[in-house]
């Protein structure tokens, strides 16, 4: 290979199967004889649980089982918390099936198992369940209240968790601010949305004794630890695949929703395969959903507009069970100082729970509400000082030199530091001023205003910390009949690549094609160290592990080549899937050295016959393989970050409001970059533009609706607005690349990036054009042609 | 289930009323006995074992299960598999070439990166080569591509890329 595959545009791997139809999701999986799942679920907020009768359900015709949590063993227990904390007491999680009470509209309260989905749902609608609803309240303030009804007797004012977090020495600071601007701000739920709804399906096969279960996770190895623990079978008879799955954005990485214990369960009840296929108003009032925050943030600055300290308050709802425990609060409240040098923080959070579905991560994860907070602040600051918004970021962005920035007392959400290592923040930042035209943009504004348009123009910065503990693996391995190189990591993906981008760093070091390196990830039986795919970490954590064990199957290659080819180990060179000595055309394949490497008895084919024991060049003296040495070229390593790598960019829009019909119009949508060292730069602004879509729709269109009883009344896609081609901007895209010093590879992780400042964008631009009218601020997304609307009743 | 305990004993189908369907799949005749009230998607994946059609919300709104029924795009999580009786169904594995080879909007969609987990893509790629294959005249401006993709949603890419990938397939094919 002359060229590094390694920041090359390279097509994906994947994308012939996909294209033709031929992926292979969790209900494509062909189970002779599979049953089907459906489940009863609450239709009350909160609600005791007098009895359920399920004779009607058993025995209509077709079933197979009804379940309630009377008959499911040793499940009827309260899930995992999976990531415990102390600021929790006794943190509250859900039962597979709920026993007594109900939490929220659509929790699993018993499962039919049919032959066909068609007849579960009959029979689910036959069973009987005599509730007694009790009192609720939805809104996150309201619930924190003395009268506010509980949605767990143990804990008061439905606190979850509270937890304060100080970086530097807050209070003397704030004694000598001279200028303090204080903004409430507010983001909505939301949910992830995938295309593909969650899937479980499972087989246990008795003669073996092995359970196999396919489940559209983001986490198949904690899913299968988990299984194994609580059906208490070997972990070897465990097998969890993630096949391909469409789509997470954080929404699968919570284990475990209860289709995911049941359906294991049912299967080996029943001795037939069982399916669970999700459908969409299953995945709405079924599955995780975040974002609902309220901030008062506090920016203590001097007149100069450099801000000194920074206080932060916020609620956080987390639904009716925490089983996620305060991550994403955690990471909100460890981003809130943004990409600003401010040394001095005092954050604080208290995570609310409402009788509603439970919160766990979504794409973002608390990032977009810090970003929200900081840069609505940072706004406001720079209106009250009467300073440029540009302005007021140039005298706080962290300066290249200032790298690499620790805030003190602050710990990320996987418990180490919180420690921005690189950046260029100020030449983003200018990036973004040229592209825009900014210095000129105040005339065109003045110009559409004369012609009855309302431009304005909306910005904001962020910081992404991605790439996050505790570690990953790679396995690669040279296959010694086609000579293919096989790589296996212990996370999944959904969609983002991972096939083609691991490929790509294995390529350059073996010197092979990009498209004769297999990934297979996402198995247990193939790869079972590792954690999960979260937080932007696939390519910063797998990708430097994959990348460590290349570099020993590289030298491992190099030094059995040079002894085939008679040469100084100098003098090899990995290309064109050989070795060769450099400037003659003495080469040798990467099978044939994989095959000569692994000593053999058998000539199963032709090459075979060179590693045999009386072949010539496998005569030595003393045993074939030497002790310590290993047959074959393979390798396996992993990579533990010290910290989380930091990316971050700035976006920027020139919007048009239409007062009359209160609409916002995206005229130009520009984000500026940098996630470190692109693997794949069409992958990266792949990442970056599907972010920014769903960002899009954070601002402007997609709200979870409670009614004040609990329901989820726009649990379907009519009604919650996910944008179509129609609603998403052209986005215009600006890289930087500036290394990570943290791993080997320099990359930073990008998943989450694109999401992040889309609201704060949003609203800053709304403001800036509605600003003749005195509409005065936006401090909610998603910003709505009625809050437009009001804001302008009210001027 | 222990291996020593005996099997208990299931149902093996519905008491659904039943009816015979006869229609054409992708240019092969195809006859069966369907429940009434089985939907086509449900009947291409799990009866004729065609699962490259995929389901997003099963209420017509994601597009994800588009087919072509008689040569124009419709969803087949809202027809049921009696009413595609007599009907000629084409579904995403009629695209590509029988040897795998990838149809020029396959191709484009691979050039432009115009899908990340591909659940949403064989809804698209049905719904864009129905306006492409048919007569009517296309508007090809970047609002008219839009429009055509407005009946499908896609979660990951942000749509950009997917409509470069159609201007680049609409020049290829009307090259050919």
């Amino acid at each position: 290979m002359s060229t590094r595959a390694f920041g090359a545009r390279v097509q994906r791997n994947i994308d012939p199967q996909l294209l033709r139809g031929e992926g292979s999701f969790v209900d494509d999986i062909p189970l002779a004889g599979a049953l089907h799942v459906a489940f009863v679920r609450s239709p009350f907020a909160r609600a005791r649980i007098n009895a359920i009768d399920i004779s009607a359900a058993a025995a209509h015709p077709g079933v197979a089982a009804v379940y309630t949590c009377d008959t499911i063993g040793e499940l009827d227990r309260e899930m995992p918390l999976l990531i415990p904390h102390p600021s929790m007491k006794d943190a509250r999680t859900q039962r597979p099936l709920a026993r007594g009470d109900a939490y929220y509209v659509g929790q699993t309260v018993a499962m039919v198992v049919a032959v066909d989905r068609y007849t579960a749902e009959d029979a689910a609608a036959l069973v009987d369940v005599d509730y007694d609803p009790l009192d609720v309240e939805i809104e996150l303030e309201k619930a924190i209240l003395d009268e506010a009804p509980l949605v767990h007797e143990t804990h008061p004012n439905n606190v979850a968790a509270h937890f304060v977090q100080v970086s530097g020495h807050p209070d003397k600071a704030i004694a000598g601010a001279e200028h303090v601007t204080r903004v409430k701000v507010r983001v909505d739920r939301s949910t992830a949305a995938p295309m593909e709804c969650r899937a479980v399906a499972a087989t246990f096969d008795r003669v073996t004794g092995e359970l196999t279960v396919w489940d559209g996770t983001q986490a198949p190895i904690s899913v299968r630890g988990g299984l194994a623990s609580i059906l208490k079978l070997d972990e070897d008879k465990v097998r969890v695949i993630a096949p391909h799955v469409g789509g997470g954005f954080g929404q699968k990485v919570l284990l475990f929703y209860p289709d995911e214990l049941l359906v294991p369960y049912a299967a080996m009840q029943l001795g037939r395969p069982v399916k669970y296929i999700e459908d969409r108003r299953e995945n709405f009032v079924g599955s995780s959903q975040e974002r609902t925050q309220i901030h008062t943030i506090e920016l203590y600055a001097k007149k100069t507009g450099e801000v000194v300290a920074l206080r932060d308050s916020f609620l956080h709802d987390t639904g009716a069970f925490i089983p996620y425990g305060i991550a994403i609060a955690q990471v909100a409240s460890t981003s809130i100082a943004g990409p600003y040098r401010i040394p001095n923080i005092w954050v604080e959070f208290t995570a609310v729970y409402t009788p509603t579905v439970p919160i766990t991560p979504y794409r973002g994860c608390g990032r977009p509400q810090a970003c929200f907070a900081i840069e609505r602040a940072m706004d406001q600051l720079a209106d009250e000082l009467g300073l440029d918004r540009f302005e007021i970021r140039r005298r706080n962005l962290i300066a290249d030199a200032e790298f690499p920035v620790l805030r003190d007392g602050l710990l990320f959400a996987d418990g180490l530091a919180v420690s921005l290592d690189s950046g260029q923040y100020g030449k983003a930042l200018e990036m973004l001023a040229e592209r825009l035209d900014v210095d000129n943009f105040a005339a065109e504004q003045e110009k559409a205003r004369r012609e009855g348009k309302h431009l304005g123009l909306g910005m904001a910065f962020y910081v992404e910390g991605t790439g996050l503990g505790p570690y990953e693996g790679g396995h690669i391995k040279i296959h010694p009949i086609t000579g293919k190189v096989y790589v296996n990591t212990g996370l999944t993906s959904q969609g983002q690549g991972h096939d083609t981008v691991f490929a790509q760093i294995v390529a350059d070091q073996l010197g092979v094609k990009v498209e004769d390196v297999i990934l297979v990830e996402g198995d247990t039986k193939a790869f079972d160290w590792g954690v999960a795919t979260f937080a932007s970490r696939a390519a910063v954590v797998s990708g430097n592990a994959i990348h460590k064990s290349a570099l020993i199957v590289r030298q491992k290659t190099l030094t059995a080549a040079a002894n085939m080819l008679e040469a100084d180990i100098g003098d090899i060179e990995l290309r064109d899937g050989a070795a060769w000595v450099k400037g003659t055309d003495r080469a040798v394949p990467l099978a044939a050295i994989a095959t000569a490497t692994n000593p053999l008895r058998y000539a199963f084919n032709e090459a075979a016959k060179a590693a045999t024991q009386f072949a010539p060049a496998s005569r030595h003296d003393g045993p074939a393989l030497a002790e310590g040495q290993h047959p074959g070229l393979e390798a396996t390593d992993y990579y533990s970050p010290a910290c989380a790598t930091w990316a971050y960019g700035v976006h920027g829009a020139i919007l048009e409001v239409d007062p009359e019909l209160c609409s916002v119009k995206v005229k130009r949508y520009v984000c500026i970059h940098d996630c470190g060292n692109m693997i794949n730069p069409m992958i990266v602004e792949g990442q970056v533009m599907g972010g920014i879509a769903q960002g899009i729709g954070g601002a402007m269109y997609e709200r979870i609706e409670f009614d004040s009883d609990g329901n989820l009344v726009n649990a379907n896609f009519v009604d919650f607005l996910v944008p179509y081609a129609t609603e998403v901007p052209q986005v215009e895209i600006l890289h930087l690349e500036t290394p990570s010093p943290l791993n080997p590879l320099g990359v930073k992780g990008v998943g989450e990036a694109g999401c992040i400042p889309v609201g704060a964008v949003i609203a800053s631009g709304v403001e800036d054009a509605l600003r003749p009218f005195g509409a005065g601020r936006f401090h909610q997304v998603p910003l709505t042609p009625s809050m437009i609307h009001a804001a302008l009743a009210a001027a | 289930m222990n291996r020593g305990t005996i099997r208990p004993r299931l149902p093996a189908t519905s008491i659904d009323p039943k009816a015979a369907v006869a229609l054409t799949v992708n240019g092969e005749k195809v006859s069966a006995e369907v429940s009434v009230r089985m939907l086509l998607s449900d009947f291409l994946r799990h009866e004729l074992g065609l699962t490259g059609t995929h389901v997003g919300c099963e209420h017509g709104v994601c597009g994800a299960c588009t087919v072509m029924i008689d040569g124009v795009s419709a969803r087949s999580c809202l027809t049921f598999a009696v009413q595609a009786s007599g009907a000629e169904v084409r579904t995403i594995e009629s695209v590509a070439a029988e040897d795998g080879g990838l149809h020029p909007l396959q191709e484009a969609f691979r050039d432009c990166h115009a899908l990340q987990c591909g659940y949403c893509t064989p809804g698209m790629i049905m719904n864009i080569l129905s306006n492409l294959e048919s007569d009517r005249p296309m508007d090809l401006s970047e609002e008219g591509i839009r429009d055509m993709l407005s009946g499908n949603l896609c979660r990951c890419t942000g749509y950009q890329n997917i409509v470069a990938a159609v201007r680049q397939a609409a020049d290829a094919m009307a090259a050919r």
